[in-house]
This record gives C-alpha cells, structure tokens and sequence, in this order.
C-alpha cells in the first residue's frame, strides 16, 4: 500500500497526523505529507483511518503497484 | 427588541429565535429533508445552506464567496466596510494567504503540544477552586477559564479583564444581528484595549504572540500595520474563547447527563481521542457567514453578488447522508470528517489548540471529578448568534 497527501488539498486539520503519527510528518506551518516507501501491513488500516477522516480529501490510499522484473 | 414568531423554517429563518436557540437541531434537521437551502428576509436577507455537501461546496468556492462579512448583523453593509477587519479570518486571496502563513506557525502541533501541561496545571487550579465545595457553575466556574487563560498567555496579556472579554464577545458574536451601535462600539473598545499592549510589547519584546507579529514580515518584506496588528490580536482573543468555551460546556452536560458514556469514558481514557472529535461534531459551535462576491447558484438556488449566507457547519456535521445515526453521540466513531472547524483555506487556525484544550479540559475533569450531575435542567442557557454554547450549568458532586 502507499499514501500520499495532495499538497493542493491539504489545510492542515491534522487529523491524519493524529491517527497515524508515523506515517505522516507535519511540517511548521502545519501541513502533512506521507512518510514515503510503502506502508508497512501493520499500519495500513491506519492509513485507511486517516484517509477517510481528512476533511479536505487529500490523502489517497492505494493498493502497491505490481512491478515487473 | 421584538420580533414576529418565526411561522415557515424554510422562508422565514430567524437564528435568534427563542424555539431555534432552545433546540437548533430540529429546525436544521427539518430544513435538510424538505427545504435544505433556506432563505430569511429578517437582517437585510440571509440564505441558511443547511446539507453538508453544500456546506463544504461554499467554503471551498472563495471566488464567489467572500469573508468580507462573517458576522449577520442589523447593517446592510458588511462588517468589512463599517471597519471590521481581523485577519486572516476577514479577508479574501491573496492577503488572506499571505497573513494567515504569518500565523500558522504559532499553532502548528508542536506548539500546542507544548502548551498541554500549561492547560492541564491551568484546568487543574480551576477544579481546586470549587471541587470543596461539591458544586459549580461548569460554565462560569471552568469551561469558560480554560480558553482566556491559554489564549491571553500565549498572546502575552492578562487574564484577569476576562468579565470584560465575556462582554465583547456577547454583543460582537451572539448579539450582533440585534446589538446596533454596540456591536461595532464592541470592536473599537477591544481595539482600544488591545493598543495598550502591543504598545507595551513594542517597548518590550517578549516570547508571546504579540511580539511574534511586531516582529513579522509580510511576503515583500514589510512589518505589519498597526491596524494589521490589532486586527490580529482582535481575532485571536475573540475567537478563540466562546467557542472553546461552548464545545467543553456542551460536552461536559452531555456527559452529566449520560451516565453510560461518563462511566465509559471515566473506565477507558483511551477513548479520549474519539471521543473529542465526536463532542466537536455533534455540539459545533460555530456557524460562520460569507457574502456572495460572483453570480453563482447552490443546490439550484440563484446566489446574487450581494447575496448573504449563514455558513451553519453544526446542520452539516448532523446530515444523515455523512453520517450514521448522526444525532446519537457515539463516543468511539470511527469516520468523523465533521466540519467544526469549517475547511478550505479558513479552516480554523486554532483547531490543533481548541481539540487540545477541550480534550485536557474533559481529561482533567474526569480524572478529578468521574461523577457528577446537572443540579437544575431548566437552569441551563444557551447563547445565541453564531456561536452557540452553554452558559450557565449548575452541577453537583462528591466534594473533595
């Protein structure tokens, strides 16, 4: 899984801060992007939590991309 | 001051009626099945959107609507040209972005973080002050200390005119559709007030929010105005106090008055968290205003450049199409995207500060006082206007 955080969206409510701290870094004005790599398991339904109680609609939650090798 | 009975909801919508003040919920609930965008001739004209889509639509769309008016008064101007200004909160992109950027920093989470203990230690003393006794005045006695005391010490001003700062706030907030002269009277004594001690700071720099605004620079390097200054100051002495004030008042009746989710709360203080933001959607306080700047139409209805609106985000965190049992207080909901603290570019800037303070103010209660109850029912008042809270809350318990 990967999150991110549209920069465009995002006004600083910091609910996804408070629900999953480590995935999501605040900077001094207040405003979140994700941790980058992917989600570790355990945390992913956080990510899910987070996303569905931002009130701007930024965060995007998605299932990993398959690589080829 | 009389006004005709309000006899249509939908047509006739009159937010400082008696029946809407006792109970706003069933009007709005009413309004969002059959009528959801209401309309009042009272006050030079008002829409009252009322379903949460429309809600957020409007706060987000700030090229047709402007903040030049956030408060419904007895004036056909705007507040802006009688001479209300308080930025960021009264103004429009570009300046808006430009001096809300000045102040985001002083209420990012890290600071708030900070400044828990100070507000626990603070909470703490108000509790000391009465619970001998086995009785207060929830309101007066705490809910209502909580916030002048965290917001004068961050600005670096005294707590103690705060019989004064209740007085502003009253004919500024909650009467201003019906207050006249004293109204805007309200804003230039505060003004008045406020002078004196950015004065002060100027001579005198300390570590406090005043000097951090004497010390600024706007994106092309100039200071910030007097006016500028005092406007700031202006904003965040006012909004910052009644309404933190309200959301713990509420909550602390709520749970005087639901022993189930007292004695829940009291035995799993990890469901603080939730329950916080489940207290800020059910009883939001606040209901902001905007004024219509471009031609546009919501929900089918025509807005007109002039036009004004009651932004009521207290109906839009009730609407059953967000929510599930939105009228029942359910202390660990999960998906809470409630708008207490509005969104888009005014989304509160004291939301990290007020969630902080209604939670220790909650925590702290119950750590000290985990039983108590409402002494008198008809006692309880509410405040009018756009902000609505609790104002008297008579409650007993087990002295200590």
């Amino acid at each position: 899984m990967n999150v991110t955080v549209d920069p465009e969206r995002c006004q600083g409510h910091n609910r996804c801060h408070a629900l999953a701290p480590t995935l999501f870094d605040i900077d001094d004005l207040g405003y979140a992007t994700a941790a980058p790599g992917t989600v570790d398991p355990d945390l992913e339904s956080a990510a899910r939590l987070a996303a569905a109680n931002c009130p701007e609609h930024a965060i995007t939650v998605e299932p990993r991309a398959e690589t080829s090798r | 001051m009389t006004r005709p009975p309000v006899t249509d909801w939908a047509t006739d919508f009159d937010h400082l009626d008696p029946d809407f003040v006792a109970d706003p919920h069933r009007v709005y609930d009413q309004l969002r099945a059959e009528c959801p965008i209401a309309h009042t001739d009272r006050y030079h004209g008002v829409w009252i959107p009322t379903r949460y889509d429309d809600l957020a639509a409007i706060a987000h769309d700030h090229h047709h609507f402007s903040s030049r008016t956030i408060l419904i008064t007895d004036r056909a101007e705007s507040p802006h040209d009688l001479g209300f200004h308080a930025p960021p909160i009264t103004e429009d992109p570009p300046y808006h972005t430009d001096i809300r950027r000045l102040l985001l920093p002083v209420f990012s989470p890290a600071v708030v973080a900070a400044y828990e203990p100070i507000t626990k230690a603070m909470a703490d003393d108000l509790i000391d002050g009465f619970i001998a006794t086995g009785r207060c005045d929830a309101a007066t006695d705490y809910a209502q200390h909580v916030p002048i005391k965290v917001i004068t010490r961050m600005l670096g001003i005294p707590d103690a005119d705060h019989a004064q700062f209740r007085d502003w706030i009253h004919r500024l907030i909650e009467q201003s559709p019906v207050a006249g002269d004293a109204t805007f009277e309200a804003i230039f004594e505060i003004g008045g007030y406020l002078a004196g001690h950015v004065e002060r700071h100027r001579a005198d720099p300390r570590d406090d929010i005043i000097t951090h605004l004497l010390e600024a620079r706007m994106p092309d390097g100039r200071e910030l105005t007097d006016e500028e200054t005092l406007g700031v100051c202006i904003l965040l002495l006012l909004a910052g106090i009644d309404t933190t004030w309200s959301a713990i008042g509420s909550s602390l009746l709520h749970l005087a008055t639901h022993p189930d989710d007292r004695h829940r709360l009291a035995a799993e203080p990890d469901l603080i968290h939730s329950a916080t933001e489940e207290f800020l959607r059910v009883f939001a306080p606040v209901t902001m205003a905007r004024e219509v700047i471009a031609d546009t139409d919501i929900g089918g209805c025509p807005m007109r450049t002039g036009d004004r609106l009651l932004l009521p985000f207290p109906s839009a965190n009730r609407d059953l199409e967000i929510f599930d049992h939105p009228n029942d207080v359910i202390l660990d909901r999960q998906v809470n995207r409630h708008l207490a603290f509005g969104v888009g570019i005014h989304r509160c800037l004291g939301s990290n500060l007020a969630r902080m303070e209604l939670r220790v103010s909650i925590e702290t209660w119950l750590e000290r006082i985990p039983d108590f109850e409402l002494t008198d029912s008809a006692a309880v008042t509410w405040s009018a206007g756009q902000v609505r809270g609790p104002r008297t809350l008579p409650f007993a318990f087990t002295a200590a």
